[in-house]
């Protein structure tokens, strides 16, 4: 019996921290951020390189046929150091809509670019966790119109897009009559665009006809947002700590207050069972179908409650060192707000939960 | 990440279901200490190896080798069975396991075995109307006259004072010593000179505590755990016993599933709570909560079991478990209203008024144990390394 990270997967986490904290750190972080012509291309491709798009593509396409407990690894890595990369939308998202309802031709089209990194995926998925305004798409005769709201991954080459009767399909960036719109927002390591479809060429992933498959992709996206906050909580407690270690007021360090102390207890209180959480929720993925869903809701929903909590409480430690872009912190603070809305907020997943289990 | 226990376990929980399916028409429906049906049980569980499992046998348990799985398989057992899992209380859960590790010979014979078996009944002296938080500064004195102790001073939150038979407490025999190294752990019968008990009714209207009043009260010497100015190191050898059990995530996950039957009985203006989406919500938060302990508790299991480290989530357990239990409890009295008010007996009260018993109760547990502020400061010096509260300076008189 073992609960918890393998050798491997301890292993798969320290290679991943030790490659961005060389190569990513909070200085190349900035500079995605205040640069809309920086890809972060370097960064996917160190990430690359590590393995981190084919962890889950099945060894058969090239890929290393891993298990979404590795990726929730990985992103718990990625949102600690608040990495600007596609992981979510291209080795997560893309990959599983692809490996559950692609057809063999498309699995043997698609699957080996991503795992080598030549294909960077994004995804509008939001319009089928709660379509905003007048969001949706419509498809027929192998063409998809209306607008995306929302679309994880502006620069992506590809884009996995649900229609409103949650089939899947991917469309080429080039696509005839797809317009991407960049929409601003409050989160700079990621960016998020508005798509809007005139009768796009698209092509349709077969499997998903029923809708199951894109419920099973935003599972594993909701597990995976989950592991990202838990890194980006993790991380704020660390700095927490450290800054309340070596600040010091009154002739002391304020680590030494017990105000202080009792907010980083809460936030370690609040941390660890969330881990224990997402690990599980990661696990039942593959392991435990038959509860999946709503582990995966749950991990959402609590992860974004953690995150709130923590990000409020680790700046408020800072003082107003914390509130300062100088520091940085804010990174983290966005990162987590980023996280709790994508894929469902708290409320409406909850209330996914209670589907889940015939409550609603 | 595997959670199955392996084919060998599979067999040992099918021997567990075999033997509770077969004797527990013999199981005392309640845990009253002195019935001969409770102490025929605990008989019959230790001569099977379900309770006392690995004490030696010489003292009177079963002597199994530790084994972390069983233990734990015969845990869940016998709650999923809801069948009692043999005596437990302050003799069995703290002074066994500080005699196993700290007694001589003789205390080991002349104590566990009859506590085992339900003969010798114990209650614990360590807090003080003045020695709560800070336990170590507890005033209760012995000293030495003669081949005796003679102890003077008091006790509180003494739960089963007035059933028990003997007593193991914290008493200062050093008082010139710095007071972590003044303390001694003495055992004592309650039924000594000297001994006033008087109950104590907490806020659920149960006299479930007592205080306790030594006046010159005579121990003989020997009576004594470890050596003089021990006492904090004995007590201390076994405290993280107490704090693991106040936060059984499978009590909380009993109640959780009580509470959602609850929320699809009961009606408010003819629509049940668990359609009123506000009730849902608050349901599915406390549902995660729950679920997240549940899997924090198999991490710390497989961290014992694998000689892991996990030592923050052990640490934040009872911290979370109580406030949680708390907040659940409480939950259930919003979703009752003025019904969640009942208590005591009438046929409208819900669950025997357990509701608000255990709302009031885990109150309690915040508090006991080591409050949510102690808690706090283990967790930030222990967990996070964070320093000390440096020593407050004594306040000039005016």
């Amino acid at each position: 019996m073992e609960f918890g990270l393998s050798e491997e997967q301890t292993l798969l986490q320290e290679t991943v921290n030790r490659f961005l904290d060389d190569n990513a750190n909070l200085d190349r972080v900035r500079k995605y951020a205040e640069d809309l012509e920086d890809f972060g291309a370097d960064i996917w491709a160190g990430l690359a390189e590590l393995g981190a798009p084919a962890l889950l593509v099945p060894e058969a396409h090239g890929g290393i046929g891993l298990k979404p407990l590795d990726a929730a690894v990985v992103a718990e890595c990625l949102g600690a150091h608040v990495t600007p990369a596609p992981f979510l939308s291209t080795a997560v998202l893309a990959v599983t809509a692809l490996s559950t309802a692609g057809d063999d031709a498309q699995q043997a089209h698609h699957l080996p670019r991503i795992a080598a990194g030549d294909v960077r995926v994004g995804a509008a998925l939001a319009h089928v966790c709660g379509a905003r305004g007048a969001a949706g798409v419509s498809a027929g005769d192998g063409k998809l119109s209306g607008t995306a709201l929302f679309a994880l991954d502006a620069d992506a080459d590809l884009f996995l897009v649900a229609d409103d009767e949650r089939r899947l399909h991917l469309v080429e960036r080039d696509a005839a009559g797809l317009g991407i719109h960049p929409l601003p927002h409050v989160d700079r390591t990621q960016r998020m665009a508005e798509l809007k479809f005139d009768a796009t060429p698209a092509e349709l992933l077969p499997g998903s006809a029923d809708g199951e498959a894109c419920r099973a992709v935003i599972d594993v996206g909701r597990v995976v947002l989950a592991a990202d906050t838990l890194g980006a909580a993790q991380s704020m407690l660390d700095q927490a700590v450290a800054y309340a270690k070596q600040r010091e007021q009154f002739n002391r360090v304020i680590a030494s207050f017990q105000a202080v102390k009792h907010m980083c207890a809460e936030m370690a209180g609040a941390i660890e069972p969330s881990r224990a959480l997402v690990w599980y929720a990661a696990h039942a993925l593959d392991a435990a179908p038959e509860e999946a869903r709503l582990t995966a809701c749950h991990a959402k929903a609590h992860l974004a409650e953690t995150g709130e909590f923590v990000a409020r409480t680790a700046t408020v430690v800072h003082g107003g060192m914390g509130f300062t872009d100088l520091l940085g912190l804010h990174y983290w603070f966005k990162r987590i707000g980023f996280n709790r809305q994508t894929l469902g907020g708290p409320e409406r997943v909850r209330e996914e939960a209670a589907q889940a289990q015939g409550y609603a | 990440m595997d959670l199955s226990y392996g084919p060998e376990y599979d067999d040992f929980r099918e021997e567990v279901r075999g033997f509770i399916a077969k004797h527990r028409h013999l199981a005392p429906a309640q845990q009253g200490v002195r019935s001969p049906q409770v102490k025929e049980w605990q008989r019959l569980l230790i001569a099977n190896g379900y309770a006392a499992r690995t004490i030696p046998t010489e003292y009177g348990g079963y002597g199994a080798e530790p084994d972390i799985l069983k233990a734990r398989i015969i845990g869940e057992e016998f709650a999923a069975a809801q069948v009692s899992a043999g005596l437990g209380g302050q003799g069995i859960s703290m002074l066994v396991p500080t005699l196993l590790e700290l007694g001589t010979e003789a205390q080991k014979r002349q104590f566990i075995p009859q506590t085992l078996a339900g003969e010798q009944v114990w209650c614990q002296g360590y807090s003080e109307p003045n020695a709560g938080s800070d336990l170590a500064s507890l005033r209760t004195s012995a000293t030495l006259d003669g081949d005796d102790w003679v102890i003077n001073g008091s006790k509180i939150w003494t739960s089963t004072a007035h059933l028990a038979d003997w007593m193991f407490c914290l008493v200062r025999t050093e008082p010139d010593a710095p007071k972590h190294q003044g303390i001694s752990f003495l055992l004592l019968r309650m039924d000594t000179p000297g001994i006033e008990i008087r109950p104590l009714v907490d806020m659920t209207m149960q006299p479930n505590f007592n205080e306790v009043f030594f006046t010159d009260v005579r121990v003989p010497k020997d009576q004594i755990v470890g050596q003089r100015g021990e006492g904090w190191r004995v007590a201390n050898a076994v405290l993280g016993h107490e704090r693991d059990s106040l936060g059984d995530p499978n009590a909380s996950l009993s109640r959780l599933n009580r509470l959602i039957h609850l929320m699809q009985t009961e009606t408010v203006d003819g629509t049940r709570p668990m359609d009123n989406p506000a009730f849902r919500d608050r349901l599915m938060k406390i549902q995660a909560r729950v679920m997240a302990m549940r899997f924090n508790d198999l991490r710390i299991l497989s961290a014992r079991l694998n000689k892991a480290d996990a030592s923050l989530a052990r640490m934040i357990t009872k911290l979370q478990a109580t406030e949680l239990r708390h907040e659940l409890e409480g939950f259930a009295i919003d979703v009752m209203g003025e019904f969640g008010l009942l208590y005591g007996k009438h046929p409208h009260v819900r669950d025997q008024g357990s509701w608000q018993t255990q709302y009031m109760y885990f109150l309690g547990l915040i508090i006991g144990g080591g409050t949510s502020q102690i808690q706090k400061n283990i967790i930030s010096e222990r967990g996070l390394g964070m320093p000390r509260e440096p020593k407050a300076v004594v306040k000039a008189e005016a």
